[in-house]
């Protein structure tokens, strides 16, 4: 490619701290068992709307070994953070169910979370609303939705659909989704006088730094992140999260580290969460199946603390070719937990609502589903009028439809049994955007030949110490295992989180940069190195967020196979298969895992994933694993992850697009398309589940 | 009440290892192993036995940690995953298929996974049936591991980075 020299780019070279995770040797936040450390357990709020008046905290000081209870009127105050939900303890306000009125800190877990049951907390409730409904008299049109216009619109889309040949309105419906990575979010914390260390489970510790520095009026060098491994986070850890500033308020309070552990059921209300969206769609096409009109209407809800949009509208903007476009959000402040980024947060949701809506229109218009994409198939990208980078969007079906057996299928629903069971296959497209943000590296040849890789990036699993040494020993032209990588600590040059997709893109080119300035910096040296070996460093401010006349996404293509049981409304999926063009896949190993994994989640979102705002409550009932159900292995069948390489010049020196999201954005729908292939009823709303099935197989079969 | 009267002693073996302790009656093996032992390797995903991060073997069946009081384990003999393999510097071959395969990416589940499918080899072993092993097959003896029973028998153990069909596939390794 581009920038890059060697071989190791591309090769499955095995994750660098496998060993360690595999002994149990590696550790995450909650696992810095340092001298004296304390343990703090929060009191979440038990009304949706209102007020503290006042808090009890004599029972629970009166347990042995609590340390103290920190409360909203005796924190220690902060500067007021940009992000709200980070304001904690700080006002006796409470703008949701499950934010944190009081903290317990004692010597034990089991102290901590007596002393938690054990403070009193008094409330002045008001009335709260936490139902989502299209037209509520409080919505309104965000400006941004994802950092895009929160609306578009080109040419006449009411006029378009209405004079279109053939019309498709359709209504789909998405709840809200838990990101639930495996290790609860947590942070262990202390000072030493006016110096905060912070062990915490974060998707970016360099941020972690900044947010805590701004919000205890320190100079950033007196902050110092750890962010060795992250069992986890999918969006729900991309900016500093509460346990982190509660885990230093109460470290500062008793004086001890104090580590804050998030129970599990605690997660929904404080994490944030996947907004549920109602998305109308309103596809116009002529007899051939070219769009002529296409509407995409996003209702969603945010929160009171912040505004957060769920921007499932924009995948609009990417997918089709159409002479009218209407794109937009309209989105409803609620007393409900704030919503926050989940895996293709947009475009999982998003596109579940339109290539759900391609399927029927293909149905409609008696196209097969591959062809009616095909033939939509856009020049530039819609929204924007922008050349693409690349997209093979075309090729990704193709390839798909081959390894699939795609070809002679019979199109009619409803038809094919197996005893009990009717069976279909679906087909749905993906898109992510492709990014990068600034970053900086540094690269230390030393004299034994060997190299050392430093920067702040954070592993959450993707394999970032490992695709980071294959980016360097490439640009090097070392063996990979000369290059070391240091990662996860924020005294390294500083780097953007592992987030958007945009963890390899923004912290590879850096490296690739300061690795090639190494590279000749090291031709041109004479005789042997300095004890201290040579250092070079890049930032790649300015060229990574750099303006680009391209519209960069990476594409793909999901086909499902799935089986009904007409008795008991079970779904079984016996085949997923995803096509991905992402442009130069870095590590064939990672990236497989990515692509499968995201695929698993993808199908929770479609199958068992399944969250409720409680209307008298005003939280979520499923706020546990055994009521929110995440996939288990007996839920997963073998999945197929396969790409396509791209060669595109207008990425990064490493010719990457991310890999971390587009998995499971048509996942979803492949398999709900799938579903009513087999039964021929349309299910507009997730998750699949039998319940839901069975009513729909009983109304209408 | 006194702090004496929550508290109790408890002797364990812990990878080999005996240990006696003084544990709060109110303390799950879980955290006596992760807070009292510094043995981190054992996680908490849930503490309530729903997602099987904590998975560890108690006399040689594998349970949720996080659901058994450390007082009711006296004399037991425990296994967590950092003494799966043994006191050699070899990882368990299990552990090894899991690096092979990539069964993992955040790694927050692995001992957990990695104890849990070494309790599953024990009971099929031993006969153990499952939800989906055949009613006609005879009774008491090693029930064969295909991957609908691996699946079934593993789904205890949650994995958020979807890497279910990995860890199948470094399961079926060992058993070939």
């Amino acid at each position: 490619m581009t920038g890059t020299t060697g071989t190791a780019l591309g090769a499955p070279a095995e994750r660098r701290e496998g060993r360690q995770k595999v002994t149990g040797a590696a550790r995450y936040a909650a696992e810095y068992t340092l001298p004296g450390r304390a343990h703090a357990w929060p009191v979440p709020a038990a009304i949706a709307h209102g007020r503290v008046t006042s808090v009890d905290t004599s029972a629970a000081l009166a347990l042995p070994g609590v340390l103290a209870v920190l409360t909203p009127g005796d924190a220690p105050r902060l500067a007021e953070p940009e992000d709200h939900t980070l304001a904690l303890l700080q006002n006796p306000k409470v703008p949701h169910r499950g934010w944190c009125v009081a903290l317990a800190v004692a010597d034990t877990l089991e102290t901590a979370r007596a002393a938690a049951r054990a403070v009193r907390v008094h409330y002045a409730p008001e009335p709260h609303d936490v139902t989502l409904v299209p037209g509520h008299p409080d919505a309104y049109e965000p400006e941004e939705a994802g950092g895009q216009p929160g609306r578009l619109e080109q040419g006449d889309p009411a006029a378009a659909y209405a004079a279109a040949e053939v019309r498709l309105d359709v209504t789909y419906r998405v709840p809200p989704l838990h990101n639930h990575p495996m290790e609860p979010h947590a942070s262990t914390a202390h000072w030493d006088g006016d110096r905060l260390t912070v062990y915490t489970s974060s998707q970016g510790g360099s941020t972690v730094r900044s947010v805590l520095a701004g919000m205890f009026e320190l100079p950033e060098d007196h902050v110092t992140a750890v962010t060795e491994h992250v069992g986890g986070g999918f969006g729900s850890k991309g900016t500093p999260r509460p346990d982190v500033v509660l885990a230093a308020l109460a470290a500062r309070r008793t004086g001890r580290p104090v580590t804050v552990a998030y129970p599990r059921r605690h997660l929904p209300t404080t994490v944030g969460h996947r907004a549920p969206t109602v998305q109308r769609l309103r596809l116009g096409a002529r007899p051939d199946g070219r769009l002529t009109a296409l509407l995409h209407e996003v209702t969603t809800h945010t929160s009171r603390v912040r505004e957060f949009v769920e921007q499932a509208a924009l995948p609009s903007r990417v997918m089709y070719a159409t002479p009218a476009l209407l794109s937009t959000h309209r989105v409803t402040a609620l007393d409900v937990p704030s919503p926050s980024w989940m895996r293709a947060p947009g475009e999982a949701p998003g596109m579940y609502a339109l290539e759900s809506a391609m399927d029927e229109l293909a149905d409609a218009l008696g196209i097969d589903p591959v062809e009616l994409r095909l033939r939509n198939e856009p020049d530039r990208e819609p929204g924007s009028g922008k050349p693409f980078s690349s997209r093979s969007l075309v090729a990704c079906l193709r390839e798909g439809a081959r390894r699939f057996d795609w070809d002679g299928r019979d199109p009619r629903p409803g038809t094919r049994r197996e005893g009990p069971w009717l069976t279909g296959t679906g087909v749905a497209a993906a898109t992510y955007p492709a990014a990068a943000q600034p970053s900086a590296a540094a690269a230390r040849a030393l004299p034994d030949g060997t190299f050392t890789i430093r920067i702040n990036a954070t592993d959450i699993g993707t394999g970032a110490r490992t695709v980071l040494a294959q980016i360097a020993a490439d640009t090097l032209g070392a063996p990979l295992d000369r290059v070391r990588v240091e990662i996860g600590h924020s005294d390294l040059p500083y780097a953007w989180l592992a987030g958007g997709s945009m963890g390899t893109a923004s912290w590879g080119w850096p490296v690739h940069d300061a690795c090639a300035e190494l590279a000749s910096r090291l031709a041109a040296h004479p005789g042997p190195l300095p004890a201290e070996g040579i250092e070079t460093r890049a930032d790649t401010t300015g060229k990574a967020d750099a303006d680009s006349p391209y519209a960069k996404h990476a594409f793909g293509a999901h086909f499902a196979e799935v089986a009904v049981d007409t008795v008991t409304g079970e779904l079984r999926v016996r085949r997923l298969l995803g096509v991905y063009a992402a442009g130069r896949i870095l590590n064939a190993r990672t990236a497989r895992s990515q692509f499968t994994g995201a695929m698993v989640m993808g199908l929770g979102m479609a199958l068992t994933e399944h969250s409720t705002l409680d209307p008298a409550f005003g939280d979520f009932p499923e706020a546990d694993l055994a009521s929110y159900h995440v996939p288990v292995h007996a839920d997963v069948p073998d999945i197929e992850a396969h790409w396509i390489e791209e060669d595109d010049p207008h990425l990064n020196p490493m010719g990457s697009k991310g890999i971390g999201e587009i998995g499971i954005v048509g996942t979803a729908a492949a398999l709900g398309n799938a579903v009513h292939h087999a039964t021929g009823i349309r299910f507009r709303e997730l998750p699949l589940t039998p319940d839901r099935i069975l009513a729909g197989l009983l109304s209408e079969g | 009440m006194t702090s004496a009267s929550h508290h109790s002693e408890v002797t364990l073996r812990v990878n080999g290892k005996p240990h006696t302790l003084r544990v709060d009656n109110r303390r799950v093996l879980l955290d006596l192993l992760r807070e009292d032992l510094d043995l981190t390797g054992s996680k908490k995903g849930c503490d309530h036995g729903q997602c099987g991060a904590c998975t560890v073997l108690a006399d040689g069946r594998r349970v949720n940690s996080c659901l058994l009081l450390a007082v009711t384990l006296d004399g037991s003999e425990i296994t967590t995953v950092e003494g799966l393999g043994g006191d050699g510097e070899e990882p368990h071959p299990l552990q090894r298929a899991f690096l092979d395969r990539d069964a993992f990416q955040c790694g927050y589940c692995t001992p957990g996974q990695l104890c849990s499918a070494v309790g599953l080899l024990a009971e099929a072993a031993a006969g153990h049936p499952s939800h989906v092993t055949d009613p006609a097959a005879p009774s008491g003896r090693p029930v064969p591991l295909d991957r609908t029973e691996i699946r079934e028998r593993m789904s205890g153990n949650l994995c958020r980075c979807g890497a279910y069909p990995r860890i199948v596939g470094a399961i079926e390794d060992v058993i070939e």
